[in-house]
């Protein structure tokens, strides 16, 4: 049985290894295919053809796509990921502080949504069917169908236009007390959480509902355990692989996908910073900020998977 | 003198998916003394679980205990509120799942789910707990007591959880228990050896209880009086020597009859020596990929041979796991066999379904198990027929129209049934349904994989005697397999018996007194008799026992 667990586990972090290659390769020609050749964009229109022949050999440009993708994957690997076109400083340094940032918000929504999605989704599915779990459900749907921008906007309308309470935009430079902290992470944390929580809300109800639904939780009522009792020592341990999964999807949003929020609150985040490289037409910026995505895209559901495989006492 | 439980005038109600309010327990009475016994006897929505759950104040998703009391040593279960009966479960009532496999916490070791009640409850210590339950495993002849509580439940087998299900419902000493189907989803050869261990545990703790079964047989072995039920009412009740020799309701006489179904030899049966319709040489079968040496991981069918007679039926009999559905799929081309070759009217068939003709695929025909998964519930049963009418036979619409109406007679459904979908029928019609599907084909040979299990025991004499029927009228060959004995004893000329992949045995009805092959003797020496003697009385040699048996 240990060995079982061992291979499955090790077979699906060798899935993920592989993926992530594959998704390198992506990511390193969808950009390349993007329309325009990058010494002219470097050099300008009015470079002469001279000049752009000699800056397409010195970046090796001609070479065939497999070797630069392999010089290029080399790099990431050993922790280089180039040379900013745009400023000419290095990719790491560029986005090293821009990580932290948006490793800063993704942990604090994290902190405060996925307790509470579950603590939501769970006592919906003990309450199924009442007044409060129908509350919840319409809410839920209700959020789900407003998209991010528009609660950003209307939160940002709301408390720093009319309310005057909080900046529309996050300073984080400027922090120096709790309150300071506070008042820059309020909006995003809030919006952020809204957006991720609605899903974990739903999958972590569905999950328990339908373990509540199974033989052995009928026994553990008929035994004349408590409904608490019922939930976390019976119905929960086996719900655990699905929730897992949908805490995961949920928090890998926090990396790719707050773009959106971090614009509009102007948060000095990676995503903020591949917006601006796409409008720089930093090749290099971009496929690095691309590959932090999907890295962590990946971490996360692999985390996900082996918690899965390890909750599952059929293979313990 | 009162009695331990008095249940008076009891009416359950149940809300249907679209809403309609049923009584599914119409007014019932029923009475239990102190160490007494009592079986509910009656098919699937006779309401006997409804009935027997009401003791501990419990009534499943969507149904309502609406009336009457529940009496259970002097406090009424149904007026109880919900925290007070919470006291009461598990502790001075108990309840016996009728699947244990799915009845225990697949998360969760199976010493702490057996000593969760003395948690919940605080009766005993727990220490003292986990020596109690050492001891019901040992009394319920587990084996291993010592350590098969550190296992998982899927670590141990069926009727070994069926047994610790036992030893988690008398740990806390309750008064009354209840037994729900325990032994349905078990093997005869298993079910024998629980229910013995059941027995004695009974008669050493003097418990009183209920046992819900449909199976007469068994419940003769176990209770003291038998209460008959039907559509949720009380038909008949009395001991358990009156019901079975001196029933005087005409339905208890009808369970009776379904139990122990006439063996009129078929008189139009050919000689086992007429030509042959179908012929099995030497057939593999196994799942999993191929290992080095040809064969796959798992070998369900072992080297199996076999010859069908026309106008003979071949019963292939064998407990779960032992290959028969496997050799059926193989048969019919469904799984191709590895070795082997299947010869059909003196034209070898190709192994996969693929590889027959049209022709071929329409004279063998299977029908499967489980009619709810077998129909489409899309379809209505027109629709269903006239698939294989259009797709054998190229019927225009009209032809179809009346063939349909033929096939329905055939199996005696009313021509009204033509538009609905098979959740608008009964078990029964489903069934019916499925082996009419089989019938459009024009088949010469029809392979039947269980198709009695899922249904109550009248039900099921019925449809084996429609099949008798359709015999002598349409010329057919049956290759008839299930687990239950007495069914194919009803309708075979031929028995193969199969063990862990094996032909073992082939042997004909008239030989099933005296068979050769021990583990023949053991599998029919444990299928239970109306007898309350039975089970007392049978001897099996614990050798044979051991070595064939995965208790």
């Amino acid at each position: 049985m240990k060995h079982r667990i061992v291979s499955l586990v090790l077979s699906r972090l060798a899935l993920a290894l592989v993926t992530a290659i594959i998704v390198s390769f992506a990511v390193f020609f969808a950009t390349a295919m993007l329309p325009g050749d990058t010494a002219t964009i470097l050099l300008g229109q009015a470079a002469t053809p001279e000049a752009v022949e000699g800056l397409r050999k010195a970046m090796h440009l001609d070479d065939p796509a497999i070797f630069r993708f392999l010089r290029w994957l080399a790099g990431v690997v050993h922790g280089d990921l180039g040379v900013s076109y745009a400023n000419n400083m290095p990719v790491a340094k560029l986005i090293g502080g821009r990580l932290i940032n948006t490793l800063k918000l993704a942990g604090l929504t994290a902190v405060i949504a996925v307790p509470l999605a579950l603590t939501l989704g769970i006592t919906a599915a003990m309450l199924r069917n009442t007044l409060y779990d129908r509350c919840l459900t319409i809410a839920i749907i209700g959020v789900v169908s407003v998209p991010e921008f528009m609660i950003a906007t209307l939160a940002v309308l709301l408390f720093a236009v009319y309310l005057n309470w909080l900046p529309a935009v996050s300073f984080t430079s400027e922090i120096r007390t709790v309150h300071d902290f506070a008042r820059a992470y309020a909006m995003p944390v809030v919006t952020l959480t809204i957006v991720i929580s609605a899903q974990m809300i739903r999958m972590s109800r569905a999950a328990v509902v339908e373990t509540l639904n199974t033989p052995y939780v009928e026994m553990a009522l008929l035994k004349g355990a408590s409904r608490g009792r019922i939930v976390l020592r019976h119905a929960l341990p086996n719900a655990l692989g699905p929730i897992v999964n949908a805490v995961a999807l949920s928090l890998s949003y926090l990396l790719g996908g707050v773009i959106i929020v971090e614009t509009i609150f102007n948060y000095p985040g990676v995503a903020k910073l591949m917006v601006d490289a796409v409008s720089t037409r930093d090749l290099p910026l971009i496929q690095s900020c691309a590959i932090i995505f999907c890295f962590g895209f990946l971490l996360l559901t692999t985390t996900a998977d082996v918690i899965a495989i390890l909750s599952n006492p059929r293979l313990r | 003198m009162t009695s331990l439980v008095q249940i008076r005038d009891l009416r359950v109600e149940a809300t249907t998916d679209s809403g309609r309010t049923i009584e599914i327990i119409g007014g019932v009475d029923l009475d239990i003394a102190e160490g007494e016994i009592v079986a509910l006897i009656g098919e699937s929505g006779s309401g006997k679980t409804t009935m027997a759950m009401s003791l501990m104040g419990y009534a499943r998703a969507g149904c309502r205990i609406v009336g009457g009391s529940v009496v259970v040593d002097g406090v009424d279960m149904v007026a109880l509120p919900e925290k007070d009966k919470a006291a009461v479960r598990g502790a001075k009532i108990a309840y016996v799942p009728q699947s244990a496999a799915a009845a225990f916490n697949p998360a969760i070791r199976i010493m702490d789910q057996v000593i969760e009640v003395v948690r919940i409850h605080g009766v005993m210590p727990l220490e003292e707990a986990r020596t109690k339950a050492v001891a019901l495993f040992r009394a319920l002849s587990l084996p291993n007591p010592d350590r098969i509580g550190d296992r998982y439940p899927h670590q141990v087998s069926g009727g070994q959880l069926q047994r610790l299900a036992a030893a988690m419902a008398l740990i806390a000493s309750p008064k009354v228990l209840i037994f729900d189907e325990p032994t349905t989803a078990l093997d005869v050869t298993t079910q024998v050896e629980v229910l013995r261990a059941f027995k004695s545990v009974i008669s050493a703790h003097c418990i009183a209880g209920i046992y819900v079964s449909h199976d007469l047989a068994v419940v003769a072995q176990i209770a003291d009086r038998i209460v008959v039920l039907r559509n949720g009412e009380v038909q008949e009740s009395g001991t358990t020597a009156d019901i079975l020799e001196r029933a005087q309701h005409p339905y208890t006489r009808q369970l009776l009859a379904a139990v122990a179904p006439d063996h009129e030899p078929r008189r139009d049966a050919s000689g086992p020596t007429a030509e042959a319709l179908l012929e099995v040489h030497e057939v593999s079968v196994g799942y999993g990929p191929l290992r080095s040496d040809g064969q796959p991981a798992i070998v369900a069918v072992d080297n199996v041979s076999l010859r069908v007679a026309r106008g003979r039926n071949l019963g292939i009999i064998g407990e779960s796991g032992c290959g028969k559905s496997t050799l059926a799929r193989a048969i019919a081309g469904i799984l191709p066999p590895f070795s082997g070759g299947v010869v059909f009217d003196g034209h070898e068939l190709g192994r996969s379904a693929r590889h027959r003709s049209p022709d071929q695929l329409r004279q063998v025909q299977i029908v499967f198990q489980h009619a709810d998964t077998a129909l489409n519930p899309a379809h209505t049963v027109e629709d269903i027929l006239g698939r294989p009418l259009t797709f054998y036979h190229g019927m225009p619409r009209k032809q179809r129209s009346g063939r349909i109406d033929q096939l329905l007679d055939m199996v005696k459904l009313p021509r009204a049934l033509r538009q609905r979908r098979p959740a608008e029928l009964s078990g029964g019609q489903k069934q019916r349904v499925n082996f009419a599907r089989a019938l459009a084909a024009d088949p010469k040979l029809i392979i039947c994989d269980e198709i009695t299990s899922a249904l109550d025991t009248v039900v099921a004499a019925a449809v084996i005697d429609l099949l008798k029927e359709l015999q002598r009228e349409l010329d057919l060959a049956y290759v008839f397999i299930s687990h239950d004995l007495s069914v194919v004893e009803a309708i075979c000329d031929d028995i193969v018996v199969m063990y862990r992949g094996r032909k073992i045995e082939q042997i004909t009805p008239e030989d099933m007194a005296k068979p050769e092959h021990p583990y023949t003797q053991l599998l029919l020496s444990s299928v239970p008799k109306l007898d309350p003697t039975w089970l007392d009385h049978l001897r099996q040699d614990p050798e044979q026992v051991r070595a064939y048996c995965q208790r």
